[in-house]
């Protein structure tokens, strides 16, 4: 009986071994030969990214990765990059940092992927940094507006691309110094790097006495009961926020129960009108509509709006969502993900036609700051500079839609930097909607 | 009786009569068994294991825990927090080299688990999870209560272990991972393997039948109890350190509620009680919810239901395992030999 009992350990060992060794043995026939890199073949070059399709980030920004692959598509059929198709494998890490190093582990070391494209989120991203940069595995166009991928030095293979938080802070603190001087402001940020830098660049312009409170929230919480209550008896009249969609919801329905109104003003990754009205009117079980409560909110953008139909980059956007993503609302988020998939055609267009990690990321360092495309404003990309766009356009919710007012404004991070009118306007996009070289 | 026969079942009397070097045959049998297998994966793959290895040393602590003192607990999650932070804070911010660092991190969660556990002795059923829920859901929000010293959401990150140089200039870090958690694994499993197959397992199997009559008999059932959630405690605090060092990152997102369920669910999956079982238990925990991605990536569902279908698949499969193998998967194998056994007797 005793022996049995050990040959039972023994024997379940042996099984797992071999069912491992198997496992291993059928995933290891897809790598292929004759290429400059992984990933990258004669007809097809793949990136993989890791998303929240579902958890606390999931509504809206669930949207970006299927919008990006739906722009891809769309350069695929046209003969794609140098005869390559761009295949996008899309993982979801749910917003949660330890799955998010698991997913990336999987792309580079089981996938073979040639580079991270996109992949979400401040705190989720900060985990692999490190990872991607040792491994020499480019990490294109990171979608969060952290300060933190701006070190072409330490972290050469990292590229920011939207503004990040610091830039947008601060050009919303001027706002609400030179509109709202001498109002009490309220601040709710998410604890993490997404949020404190954003507070820098609030905290770099306006007053430190006319901040009255400044509330943090972790992510994943449920309740943001105690910081608005706090918020609401610190007497601020400007709640500014850098959170996320789903908190931007929660907060303001429950200033919305405790009968506090201040005016919003907002970082534009929390803000999309549509994805918020959704929000609201789930969370308040249908008792409210939201774009009411919304209205007015100030924020800002550095793409062209997407409920200005008349533009002609939104209209190609259009035609490409209505083809290759017609589920999809078109909202913020899906602008957001054709135009970082836009940027990648232009640096896959200028790393030439022998494609190697180290040449892609050779092409933005050098020729980064000079492409134009949908956004309002020049890339910041040098050898030392990975910022991605350097300012924004002040925006009013009105409605549904995102209505841009004043001139673009750019700044450089740096506390103290000022900020400058940008007046080289917005190019027309390419007839085929493709970015030649 | 040809020499061989005599020769292995000479081999067999001293290896029946001692635990300790059955015990060692056994941790040796897994080295070789794991070298084989760590050698012949690809890196990723290597991952999943130093995964699946980690998981064991959790469940394995769980396991005895359950099945064999009769006590639950759900906050083991939590101890494996513990067990991560600990590593984090040695490795990250004090430079300790990996082997006195885990050490450190066992006797920390033994430590935190000692008060759990004295607690608990004197706690049953659904109080006894209770409290262990409450541990479960409060220890991790400690690391967001005190951000300067635990990293708040960010976590801490550790910069990840060097494998040593006469391992080769093409030894990757994956693998390196994989050797300690898998040596983790190890020590769990020789640890254990001694703990229920001593005095004090038959004491704790006394117990668990029938506290009056054990301490009748003389038991100390409360000083029993103790230890072996001190133990399980400092399993826990093994597999959450090994965790850190395979993720290089102590973040309070990876030692949800859900954890700790998700190790019960392991424990009663594999067979409970049973170390055996906590080997399926933890192949279950790593296999499953990749092979539900992978199911439902291929199907090429709308978005919304494409997104959620991996939870669902995992809960249907959870059930279904759970109605076809109500003694989890090794109570499944032992009752097919039994049928088999049967039927051969029958047979002959």
């Amino acid at each position: 009986m005793r022996y049995s009992r050990m040959s039972r350990v023994g024997l379940a060992l042996v099984a797992v071994g071999l069912v491992s060794a198997l496992v291993a043995t059928s995933g290891y026939s897809s790598s292929s030969g004759g290429s400059t890199a992984p990933g990258v073949t004669a007809t097809s070059i793949t990136f993989g990214t890791h998303q929240p399709l579902t958890g606390p980030a999931a509504p809206g920004y669930s949207e970006i990765a299927p919008a990006s692959q739906a722009y891809f598509d769309y350069v695929n059929a046209h003969g794609g990059v140098f005869g390559r198709k761009i295949h996008l494998i899309i993982k979801n890490d749910e917003y949660d940092p330890t799955l998010t190093v698991s997913v990336v582990h999987q792309l580079v070391l089981q996938d073979n992927v040639f580079g991270i494209f996109e992949g979400l989120g401040t705190p989720t991203h900060t985990k692999v940094v490190g990872f991607l940069n040792a491994s020499k595995i480019p990490d294109m166009f990171v979608a969060s507006g952290c300060p933190c991928w701006d070190n072409g030095t330490t972290q050469p293979y990292t590229f920011g691309w939207q503004p990040n938080y610091t830039i947008e802070g601060k050009i919303l603190g001027q706002y609400i110094k030179q509109h709202f001087a001498g109002d009490k402001i309220g601040v709710l940020y998410q604890d993490d790097d997404f949020g404190n830098g954003g507070l820098a660049g609030i905290e770099d312009e306006v007053p430190a006495s006319s901040i009255v409170s400044k509330q943090p929230y972790q992510s994943g919480t449920t309740s943001l009961a105690t910081q608005i209550t706090a918020l609401k008896s610190s007497g601020a009249k400007i709640l500014v926020e850098f959170t996320v969609p789903i908190y931007t919801a929660i907060a303001r329905l429950t200033s919305y129960t405790l009968g506090w109104s201040p005016q919003l003003v907002v970082s534009n990754v929390g803000i999309d009108p549509i994805t918020l009205a959704g929000l609201l009117k789930v969370v308040s079980k249908g008792k409210v509509s939201g774009d009411a409560l919304i209205d007015g909110a100030i924020t800002d953008g550095y793409l062209p709006s997407f409920s200005d139909t008349s533009n002609p980059w939104i209209k190609m956007f259009l035609k490409v969502k209505a083809k290759y993503d017609p589920s999809a609302p078109f909202d913020g988020n899906v602008e957001y993900g054709m135009a970082n998939a836009y940027t990648l055609v232009q640096a896959l267009e200028a790393a030439g036609k022998d494609l190697t990690r180290q040449g892609l990321v050779e092409a933005v360092d050098k020729y980064g700051d000079s492409w134009r495309g949908p956004g309002l404003v020049p890339f910041r990309y040098t050898k030392t500079e990975h910022g991605g766009y350097g300012g924004v356009q002040l925006a009013k919710v009105v409605g549904s839609s995102i209505d841009p007012f004043g001139p673009v404004l750019t700044t450089p991070p740096s506390a103290g930097s000022p900020i400058t009118s940008y007046t080289g306007g917005q190019p027309a996009p390419p007839v085929n909607g493709i970015p030649s070289d | 009786m040809s020499p061989l026969v005599a020769a292995v079942a000479g081999a067999r009397q001293p290896l029946e009569r001692s635990t300790l070097l059955r015990s060692l045959g056994l941790v040796l049998l897994g080295a070789i068994i794991l070298y084989l297998v760590s050698g012949a994966l690809g890196d990723y793959d290597r991952l999943q294991l130093a995964t699946g290895a980690y998981y064991f040393a959790a469940l394995a602590g769980l396991t005895v825990l359950i099945g064999w003192s009769g006590q639950i607990s759900l906050g083991h999650g939590a101890l494996m927090a513990v067990g991560a932070y600990t590593v984090a804070l040695l490795i990250g911010d004090n430079d300790w080299s990996v082997l006195p660092a885990l050490v450190a991190a066992v006797v920390v969660s033994c430590a935190v688990a000692a008060p759990l556990g004295a607690a608990a002795s004197r706690l049953r059923g659904p109080y006894l999870a209770g409290a262990t829920l409450a541990v479960a859901v409060g220890l991790p929000a400690l690391a967001d209560r005190f951000p300067s010293a635990f990293g708040g959401s960010n976590g801490l990150t550790i910069n990840p272990p060097t494998p040593p140089s006469w391992l080769g200039a093409n030894f990757s870090l994956e693998h390196w991972e994989a050797w300690i958690a898998c040596a983790g694994a190890l020590v769990v499993l020789f640890v254990l393997y001694n703990l229920t197959h001593s005095g004090v397992g038959r004491s704790l199997r006394a117990v668990r039948d029938d506290e009056i009559a054990a301490s009748l008999c003389g038991l100390r059932i409360g000083r029993l109890q103790t230890l072996t959630f001190v133990i399980s405690g400092g399993c826990a605090g093994l597999a959450g350190a090994l965790l850190a060092l395979a993720l290089q990152l102590a973040q309070p997102d990876a030692f949800p509620l859900e954890l700790s369920l998700s190790l019960l669910t392991g424990v009663v999956l594999g067979g409970l009680g049973s170390l055996t079982g906590a080997i399926w238990g933890a192949a279950v925990l790593v296999l499953l919810p990749s092979w539900t991605n992978d199911i439902a990536s291929s199907l090429s569902l709308s978005q919304n239901v494409g997104d959620n279908l991996p939870f669902a698949i995992y809960g249907v499969v959870l059930i279904a395992a759970m109605l076809v193998w109500p003694s989890g998967i090794q109570g499944g194998f032992m009752a097919l030999r039994r049928l088999m056994s049967t039927q051969r007797r029958k047979a002959g």
